[in-house]
Parts: structure tokens; sequence; C-alpha cells
């Protein structure tokens, strides 16, 4: 029991990635990474929305009758968000102002559906829960390299300190401004794929068409 | 008039849901491999998007916005709270009409989109629409062209890469970045050309 709590948690992390290997919930992933606060925050709430959606769909599963099951997770998860909007308009306002509108489309985050219908509907509230957390935590292992890379080279600051004093206050650092544009946030996911891939060669995706048979002897 | 034309303009290129916002990037980088189903896909967008934009911007102005229920006495009420439950509500219920008013009137249309407009109840990209809607305080006929506007953005967006996908399945991608990986990083190009078009002013 330990032993699978503990795979179910971590899995998500390396093995199966939310973002790099699962292709979900990529759109929240690009957009707030510009700064790490920003990014934090938001893994932070849907970590939580995750984890609670997957409790409680995991409670009822017994209860909810397949043809409308869709409507049914979507309600929780709609009113888990509210909550969530709700307490971060309360708590952090300057930040959830800058999240903008991204908070209120944690709803259609694919992450939380696809973890709802594919572990919650058929798993026991514990372990549904620990799965709701891993999943977060993959999906926030992305968005902490991404919002910190992003925010390092963009502005030479982390969480608003300066690290690397910038040309314009009289330090040493250019600041390289393409970092903060939205396209850099999906160069540095790439190029994280690639990271994680070469490292689990397990994940490479074969190739649709096959141009060099001698180099490539082991596929297809 | 020309206000509604520059926000066309802007909604389309400047922007793009998908390169601008990355809304909709699940569905834009899975099911963007073949042009075919890259523009079904995209006219469905449209569809819906030029729907519920409007209705939700009814909805909000009439029914959630702080005072907006002074026509039923209630002038005090705010219950914008209650936003995103009733947006995607909405969105869901006008993705099921639509795919049973086709079924019944327009088959043929049925039979080239069915299988994606389910899909797009859950694309961030409607929803996002909405919210932006909201956020920025659209009027009606506003709305209306937001939504067809940003509909068209996305589907001009993921038309674009399922051509470049097409041709770049013939190319020698590193093995670490095939398939996804090579995905993000076209897309990134893509994003930065479309970058070109910011500062447009009609």
């Amino acid at each position: 029991m330990a032993s699978q709590a503990w795979k179910v948690t971590t899995d998500p992390l390396f093995n199966n990635n939310p973002i790099a290997l699962q292709i979900l919930g990529i759109c929240s992933a690009l957009a707030v990474t510009s700064q790490l606060a920003t990014s934090l925050l938001m893994c932070a709430a849907l970590t939580a929305v995750v984890a609670f959606s997957n409790l409680f769909i995991s409670m009822i599963r017994n209860y909810i009758p397949s043809s409308i099951r869709i409507i049914v997770q979507m309600t929780i998860i709609a009113s888990l968000v509210i909550v969530v909007d709700q307490i971060l308009k309360a708590f952090a306002y300057d930040l959830a102002k800058q999240l903008s509108v991204f908070v209120g489309l944690i709803i259609t985050n694919c992450i939380v559906m696809g973890r709802a219908e594919a572990f919650a509907m058929k798993e026991p509230p514990g372990l549904s829960f620990l799965d709701g957390i891993g999943n977060g935590l993959g999906y926030s292992l992305i968005l902490v390299v991404v919002g910190t890379i992003r925010e390092l080279f963009g502005s030479g600051s982390l969480l608003g300190y300066q690290i690397m004093p910038l040309v314009k206050d009289g330090g040493w650092y250019v600041a390289n401004g393409m970092m903060l544009l939205p396209p850099s946030a999906f160069f540095i996911i790439g190029f994280f794929i690639w990271a994680l891939r070469a490292w689990k060669t397990e994940q490479v995706e074969k190739a649709d068409y096959q141009i060099h048979q001698v180099h490539r002897t082991e596929v297809i | 008039m020309e206000q509604l034309l520059s926000l066309l303009v802007k909604s389309i290129f400047v922007e793009n849901l998908a390169l601008a916002f990355f809304l909709g990037m699940c569905t834009f980088l899975a099911l963007s491999k073949k042009i075919s189903t890259a523009f079904g896909l995209g006219i469905a967008v449209i569809v819906v998007q030029g729907l519920t934009v409007p209705v939700n911007n009814l909805i909000y102005q009439h029914l959630l916005k702080e005072g907006a229920l002074a026509w039923a006495g209630l002038p005090d009420v705010d219950l914008s709270f209650l936003g995103l439950i009733s947006y995607i509500g909405v969105i869901a219920a006008m993705v099921q009409i639509l795919e049973m008013f086709l079924d019944r009137f327009v088959p043929a249309l049925y039979n080239a989109l069915g299988i994606f407009l389910p899909l797009i109840t859950v694309n961030c990209a409607i929803l996002g629409g909405s919210l932006f809607m909201v956020e920025r305080d659209y009027g009606f006929a506003e709305s209306v062209t937001y939504g067809v506007g940003s509909g068209i953005g996305w589907a001009l967006a993921i038309t674009a890469l399922a051509g470049v996908r097409e041709k770049l399945k013939y190319s020698d991608v590193p093995d670490g970045l095939q398939g996804l990986g090579i995905t993000f990083i076209t897309v990134g190009l893509m994003s930065l050309g479309f970058m070109a078009f910011s500062g447009i002013q009609l």
C-alpha cells in the first residue's frame, strides 16, 4: 500500500509527466510563466483543484451514472475553481489580477478532467487524492523550471529580487527581452521535452516516415 | 463600425488566441497532424465561439454583473462569482444543442464536424474567449465581433500548423525531439511570426 501510494505520487513527475508526455494542460503552462511568482501561485491553485476534484469525484464515483458523468465532474471542478478564485482574490489580489483569466481556465485544464476520468473514476479516494497531488507536482515542475528560466534571463531577477544587476541600473547583465515574450515558453518546453526524452529514452515517439534506414536500424 | 473592424483584425491577428494567449493548446497540438482534420476543427471552433461569446455576454450583462439585476428590483445583488460555472454550463449546453441541430437539419456538416463538437466543450479557447469578453467588458456588438474574430484566428493558426507538420514529417528530426518536442518549437517560431502583427492599428 505504502509503495503504491509513493508510486502514484511520484510517477507523474518524470515517468508520466502530464505536460511532457500526456500533452495535458499546456495552455496555462505557457501563459503564466513570465514570472516565477505567478507560476508558483498557478501551481498551488492547480494542485489544490486537481487533488480535491479527484478526492470528491472518487468519493461519489459509485453513484454517478456514466451517461452524465462529464457534467457532474464539470460541476464539481467548476465549484472548486470558484472557491480557489475567490480565495486568491481575497488574499493575493495583485497576483490574481496578473493571472487574469487563467485561474478561471483551470476548469478546462485537461489535467483536471483527464485525471478525474482516467483515475478518480476507478480508484479509492485516498489514492486519487495522491494521484491529484502527484499530477499537480508534475505540472508544477515544468512551470517552475520555465518560470525560473524566463524571469532570470528575461529580467535578471527571481521572485522580484534582483539576482543579476541589469545594465540599465548600472550592472552587467543585458536583459534578454525575448524571454518575456510568449514564444520563448514554447522553445523552453520544447527543449525540456528533448532533455527529458534524452534521459528517459522509452518516451521517444516513433517517426511517421523513416528517412535514414541505415542509421536507425533499431526502430520501426 | 470602424471600431468593430479594428477589433476584428485585432482578435484575428494581433491577439491570436492560440499563438499569443496559448488557449486551446491541448487540441491545437493533438489534432494538427492533418490539414483536413485541423480545418474541420477550426470551422467548428468559429461556429461555437461565434455563438457562445455573445450568449455569455447577454448572461453577464443582464444577470450576473454587479447591479445587473436592477430590472428585477434587486439593484444591490452581485452574482459575478457565479460567472465561471454559468459560462461553462452555457458552453456545454450550446455545444449539445448545436450538435442536435446539425444532426437534424444539416447532416452533411454534422458528419464532417461530428467527432470534434464534443471536444470543443473542454477547449480552453472557448471559455477563454468568454472570460476575456467579461474582463474587457465588451458590449453586445463587440462580443459578436470578438467571438467570430477570435474563432477565425484560432482556425487560421491550427490550419497553418497542420500545413507545417504535414511537411515536417519528411524531415530528419533528432530522436528526443520527435513528435511533441519539434511541434513545440515550430509553434514557437509561428508565434514569433505572428508577433510581427503587434502594434497594427486600423
